[in-house]
């Protein structure tokens, strides 16, 4: 495996009480690519990538064995800080959830967490991070307007605005774009791709052609189990392994796949 | 028409009119207390009957304020006791607790809910009046002499006594209206905050709380109504005689239902006696009723604009 690896996975194992839901993971995520996460529904992608900043830890009976390093250090050593991580690895969920209050504080929430609190600094942090995700335009002039009139799609983009201000090194995305319009979709897609050289970015996506899109590297997932990975291109046009070759083929699993196709 | 429709019209109508019969009584009971203390209504000024505070009912003086005041003495240090207190149980359990311990303890808390007043009363008689007359207030006489805090009302059956019981009634309503509340919250909210480096008290306190707002408001308001309606517990300890105003924690209070309850059926043959009673249970009906409809519009709204 390459030496630029920026996240590595070692013989992870991860149980929601009695069941398996990650077997025996070992992967390497490359620094400063964008990295796709692709499987059926319930193989466990979501499990991973919230395995990166220990939000799993909020889950009844979720059990773990294994390692994950970020930056070579164990982040389930008892002696990690939780908070550092999480400040480090940026997530952005699959349906957008902005906090109860302004825009202009949904963005400074972070950056005050954290011990900002000259309001010039803030001003900047909340210009610059709206414009980092395209949404500067359409809301300066209603900063202080709740967050929740927003259109979903602008609140993604909120929430990635949200996430950047905290300066991460590493951006998460469940499915982000899920729950967006085309239009909307698209440009979250063109701020990722704008964003790869700058941080690692770990996205679960159930759409093959997005993956093909952005993705540098690609990691497959089949019932809890990492069936393939490897550079994108590789991966989608020699396929070792006869599952992946079916699913990126869009013919597994009694067509469950084929929607998501051409 | 076949029977299954005549049977479905059948069952619609008439739980249409059970329904109105319902509403209608509540009403009916409303419609009817006013009816009775028209006439006192109509003798005196409303000023001369709220801002007033004689009490003798033998020379025809109806001041009703010491009751007023009794009841905000009970209800206002029952509501500083229990809000503070039952919002971070609530929290506790809803946010902190292990989930098997919040399963544990919440049906121990509706259990609370149920016991009857009364054995709170005897409860209150028992261990909080001597805590009050043989600790507390010669504590508060000695280190602060002066109101609210001294009193020559030395028998610990008193307002402090009143709101202390009644603050421990109101737990179990307020714990669970939060908790409920907290459970609206989705799990994203939570998600979001933490995965930007917030701690967990970070995340409730600026994330979760603030968007369940109007959620703990409603709470409260339910458990002053439910404070203010409470009878006979309060009859027991909180001394409910009237020799002045209450102006001190250890006075002991009177409040409305207290009133009623006591006074309503005796000495009836004193002119418009029973009238002035009857306001003031007009009086506390319309409390409750406001502080009800404003706490469940609070909640329904917060309901209404989920994330
Ligand atoms: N909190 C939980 N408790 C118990 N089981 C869970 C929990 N979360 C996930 N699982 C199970 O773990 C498995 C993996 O779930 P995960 O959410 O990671 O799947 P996914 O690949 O993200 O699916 P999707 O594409 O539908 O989002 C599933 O079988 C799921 O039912
Ligand atoms: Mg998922």
């Amino acid at each position: 495996m390459s030496g630029q690896s920026h996240i590595s996975v070692k013989n992870l194992n991860i149980w929601y009480g009695k069941q398996h839901a990650l077997q025996n993971i070992n992967l390497d995520i490359p620094n400063k690519k964008l990295t796709a996460i692709i499987g059926p529904s319930g193989c466990g992608k979501t499990t991973l990538l919230k395995s990166f900043n220990r939000l799993l830890d909020l889950q009844d009976g979720f059990k773990i064995s294994g390692k994950v390093l970020v930056d070579g250090e164990d982040i389930y050593d008892p002696k990690v800080e939780v908070t550092h991580l999480r400040k480090k690895m940026g997530l952005l969920s699959q349906r957008p959830c902005v906090l109860p209050m302004s825009i202009y504080e949904n963005v400074a929430y972070g950056p005050r967490l954290h011990g900002i609190k000259d309001k010039r600094v803030l001003d900047e942090i909340v210009e610059r991070y709206l414009q980092e995700a395209s949404l500067w335009s359409e809301v300066k002039d209603r900063l202080h307007q709740p967050a929740s009139r927003l259109s979903i799609g602008q609140q993604q983009r909120l929430c990635l605005a949200r996430g950047l201000a905290v300066e991460p090194e590493v951006i998460l995305g469940d499915e982000p774009t899920s729950a967006l319009d085309p239009i909307s979709a698209e440009r979250i897609e063109q701020r990722f791709m704008e964003l790869k050289g700058k941080y690692t970015m770990v996205i679960v996506t159930h759409l093959l052609r997005q993956a093909k899109r952005l993705a540098d590297y690609i990691v497959f997932i089949y019932l809890g189990q990492v069936i393939e990975h490897g550079p994108a291109r590789e991966l989608f046009e020699k396929p070792k392994d006869s599952r992946t070759k079916a699913y990126v083929e869009g013919s597994f699993i009694e067509g469950y796949a084929n929607q998501y196709v051409i | 028409m076949n029977t299954r429709q005549i049977k479905d019209t059948i069952a619609h109508k008439s739980m249409f009119l059970i329904c109105l019969l319902v509403l209608n009584l509540a009403l009916l009971i409303a419609w009817g207390l006013y009816r009775r203390a028209q006439p006192i209504l109509a003798t005196k000024s409303l000023g001369e009957l709220l801002l007033n505070s004689t009490w003798h009912p033998g020379s025809g003086q109806f001041g009703l304020d010491g009751f007023i005041l009794g009841t905000i003495w009970v209800t206002g240090i029952a509501i500083v006791i229990a809000v503070p207190l039952s919002i971070l149980t609530a929290v506790y359990l809803a946010e902190y607790a292990p989930r098997k311990l919040s399963h544990l303890i919440k049906p121990v808390i509706d259990l609370l809910a149920g016991i009857s007043p009364v054995i709170h009363g005897v409860w209150g008689v028992i261990t909080i009046v001597p805590l009050v007359r043989d600790y507390m207030m010669p504590f508060f006489t000695e280190k602060l002499p002066f109101l609210p805090f001294s009193s020559d009302n030395y028998t610990g059956f008193c307002a402090l006594t009143g709101g202390i019981v009644l603050a421990v009634m109101i737990f179990p309503i307020i714990i669970s209206v939060v908790c409920e509340v907290l459970h609206t919250v989705p799990a994203e909210i939570r998600e979001a905050s933490l995965s930007l480096g917030a701690t967990k008290w970070q995340t409730t306190k600026l994330a979760v709380l603030r968007k369940v707002y109007p959620g703990l408001v409603a709470a409260v308001i339910l458990g002053l109504s439910r404070a203010l309606g409470e009878t006979i517990a309060v009859l027991m300890v909180a001394g409910c005689s009237l020799f002045a105003l209450p102006k001190s924690f250890f006075d002991p209070a009177y409040p409305l239902p207290a009133l009623i309850a006591n006074t309503y059926g005796e000495m009836m043959s004193i002119p418009l006696y029973d009238s002035a009673v009857l306001l003031a249970a007009f009086i506390l009906l319309l409390l409750t009723t406001l502080f009800n409809v404003a706490g469940w519009g609070i909640l329904l709204r917060l309901e209404r604009s989920r994330c």
